[in-house]
């Protein structure tokens, strides 16, 4: 009875951390999501690009003497504005009917980030500390407990999703963001720059990546080689949950995360392919995702 | 204006593919492969050793730009298939005792048919999205691959030196060229290298020149307008897929032969075995088949001459990559040809227009 009863508190644990750990892969998608609703771009960095803003918050923290915290709320509008700067000067060239430049210049930046990072920090694997709350845990009873960075991870990632949403449906800007992902010509006639509207998206989906960049480092360690296996479960998210709705992408972001610790319980070495599995077998049987809202 | 009316009466229509010049290469190509053939009786071991890396990157690179070249299938995976031809050697090699030549063929047609499976599912993700998910199925197959604690699971494995030096026919070329036997592995390695580029090259020169070939380069260009004009666009595409898997296959299992040692990390490494071949696509000009023989020669020479900079020579690789993209995406060769109206694969049709049988020609060139 005993062993039963601590194999049930087992499976629970490792539901709840999945829920939680899908939080964190909500946040790495959320930002993808905006991207490709926006733009139809699909940036091939977007990982690294979460490893760079992790080793900004790094040093940011180190430099100013600020916990991962306040390190990431300085970020913010810096990673904003490399967004926007990025998008406005690079990536608003490949846009067009060609699928390939945009494919093949985010990927190119990929391979730069990711180099740059290990010259510059080297293969050391690196983690944001933040002192007391890193280790701290809220006791749910029955051998259950809930750290507090993943529950704070979960929560932000519901907090980004109830604000990309506002954004999206309650703003002009928003109503712009969905005009150019409409119909771009319609839009350009309207008097939409739309060269700005993406620049604007990029950089708000900047901002996400700063925010998924801080729980990455809080929640473990980091090197600069971890961007393209970020890139895989942000994707996966979004594919799951139903491209073009971010709720869709939380509940992605969950039954990949939940996939990933049931997996682990059977046996650790399959985490991740489990994951991935449960990603194959979701395209296979539903190809449009759980809850499928866009056409495209 | 009057004189082309007149012409008008007259002339008449043909398509043409290949041109005088285009047999004059033909030939060339001929008595460079049989000089290539007969190489290994002059060349040293260290040029033999360079012309196998040089032609499995072509291999590859002519795989991955007909699949993304003509066909508009981006994959951002092929390092699937490689990995999954050099552990079919291994396997068939170090569990089922087969010569590790007859086991390349095998790992062709293994991963032709774990292309087909494969398909079933990433042919739902179009454009963008398929490029990521055929990454997510390499990762998948590395994942698998490492759970095999007969293959050395995640750390990998070595061919024993006598899987290696058994390989058929080594007898023989060690007395013919009178050499020791890891010399006579290196030239039988090369002369399957040699094979496999050549009959990569064959194969997709074929495809493009074929109704095919045709269907895909409509493709290529405005999809909805040739599934208009009635190409079976899901066939065509499935096709390409399954058929430049099997070739990727039986390059990855010759890589793997000529290494004797594999790991999950490295056969499937999608820096090794995609970014450097859309690196050597891009720069040399997509969508020809010129254009990958151009890049992989750019390419050796800086992994020859810049490899040893490390993160600094993949950094120069990923700009040199985006600035060809956004500046001269048709590559070198679009560069070359453009300026100088060269062919080397006459894969191009051409309109002849004739005003009767004896007089000039008047030649338009379109392309296809």
């Amino acid at each position: 009875m005993l062993i039963l009863a601590l194999e049930m508190t087992g499976w629970l644990d490792a539901l709840i951390q999945g829920i939680l750990l899908g939080g964190l892969y909500a946040l790495f998608a959320a930002g993808l999501s905006l991207i490709f609703g926006v733009m139809r771009l699909v940036n091939l960095a977007h990982g690294d690009l979460i490893v760079l803003a992790a080793y900004a918050i790094l040093v940011l923290a180190e430099g100013l003497g600020l916990d991962p915290f306040g390190a990431a709320l300085v970020a913010l509008p810096i990673m904003f504005i490399a967004g926007f700067a990025l998008q406005y000067v690079l990536l608003n060239r490949t846009l067009g009917r060609d699928l390939l430049p945009p494919l093949l210049v985010t990927f190119g930046l990929s391979i730069i980030i990711q180099n740059g990072l290990l010259q510059i920090f080297s293969a050391d694997s690196q983690r944001l500390r933040s002192g007391a709350i890193e280790t701290a845990s809220i006791v749910l009873g029955g051998g259950i407990a809930v750290g507090v960075t993943p529950l704070l991870t979960l929560l932000s990632a519901i907090l980004v999703i109830v604000i990309l949403n506002l954004v999206f449906y309650q703003t002009s800007l928003g109503r712009a963001f969905r005009a150019t992902s409409d119909d771009l010509e319609v839009a350009q006639l309207m008097g939409i720059d739309h060269r700005r509207i993406f620049a604007t998206a990029m950089g708000l989906a900047f901002t996400v990546i700063a925010i998924a960049a801080l729980y990455l480092g809080l929640r473990a360690n980091f090197d600069p080689t971890i961007g393209p296996g970020r890139l895989l479960y942000a994707f996966e998210a979004v594919i799951i949950g139903g491209v073009g709705s971010f709720w869709g992408t939380l509940a992605g972001g969950i039954v990949l995360g939940l996939a990933q610790t049931v997996g682990a319980r059977i046996n650790p070495e399959w985490q991740i392919l489990s994951g991935h599995l449960a990603f194959l077998v979701v395209l296979a049987l539903k190809p449009r995702g759980l809850f499928p809202r866009a056409l495209d | 204006m009057a004189e082309a009316g007149a012409l008008q009466q007259t002339k008449t229509f043909r398509i043409e593919t290949a041109e005088r010049s285009s047999w004059a290469v033909a030939a060339a190509a001929g008595v460079i492969f049989l000089v290539l053939v007969a190489l290994p009786a002059f060349a040293n071991r260290t040029l033999i050793q360079d012309l196998i890396f040089l032609f499995y990157m072509l291999a590859l690179a002519q795989c991955w730009n007909l699949l993304a070249g003509y066909a508009g299938l981006i994959s951002v995976g092929q390092q699937a298939f490689v990995g999954l031809g050099g552990y079919i050697l291994f396997a068939l090699t170090l569990l089922a005792g087969i010569d590790p030549l007859f086991a390349i063929p095998t790992a062709g047609l293994a991963s032709g048919a774990f292309a087909l499976v494969t398909a079933l599912v990433v042919f739902r993700l179009r454009g963008a999205y398929f490029a990521i998910g055929t990454w997510v199925v390499a990762e998948v197959y590395r994942l698998v691959f490492a759970q095999f604690k007969e293959l050395g699971g995640g750390t990998g494995t070595s061919l024993p030196p006598s899987a290696t030096s058994g390989v058929f026919g080594i007898e023989w070329v060690k007395a013919l060229f009178d050499v020791r036997t890891p010399a006579a592995r290196d030239i039988i390695s090369y002369w399957v290298a040699l094979a496999l580029v050549a009959g990569t090259l064959a194969v997709v020169y074929l495809i493009l020149r074929s109704r095919r070939g045709l269907a895909l380069g409509a493709i290529r260009d405005q999809e909805t307008a040739a599934a208009g004009l009635g190409v079976d666009i899901y066939r065509i595409k499935l096709t390409v897929y399954v058929v430049t898997a099997a070739m990727t296959g039986m390059i990855g299992a010759l890589i793997y032969l000529q290494k004797a040692r594999i790991s999950p990390d490295a056969a499937f490494s999608v820096l090794d075995w995609t970014a450097y071949v859309i690196f050597i696509v891009v720069i040399g000009g997509i969508g020809t088949m010129e254009g990958p023989v151009v890049g992989t020669v750019v390419f050796y020479l800086m992994q020859r001459y810049l490899a040893d900079f490390g993160a600094s020579y993949l950094i120069l690789l990923g700009t040199l990559g985006i600035v060809v993209m956004l500046f001269a995406p048709r590559g070198i060769w679009g560069f070359v040809s453009e300026r100088y109206d060269l062919t080397l694969f006459p894969t191009r049709r051409r309109l002849v227009v004739r005003a009767d049988e004896t007089a000039s020609s008047v030649t338009q060139q379109r392309k296809n």
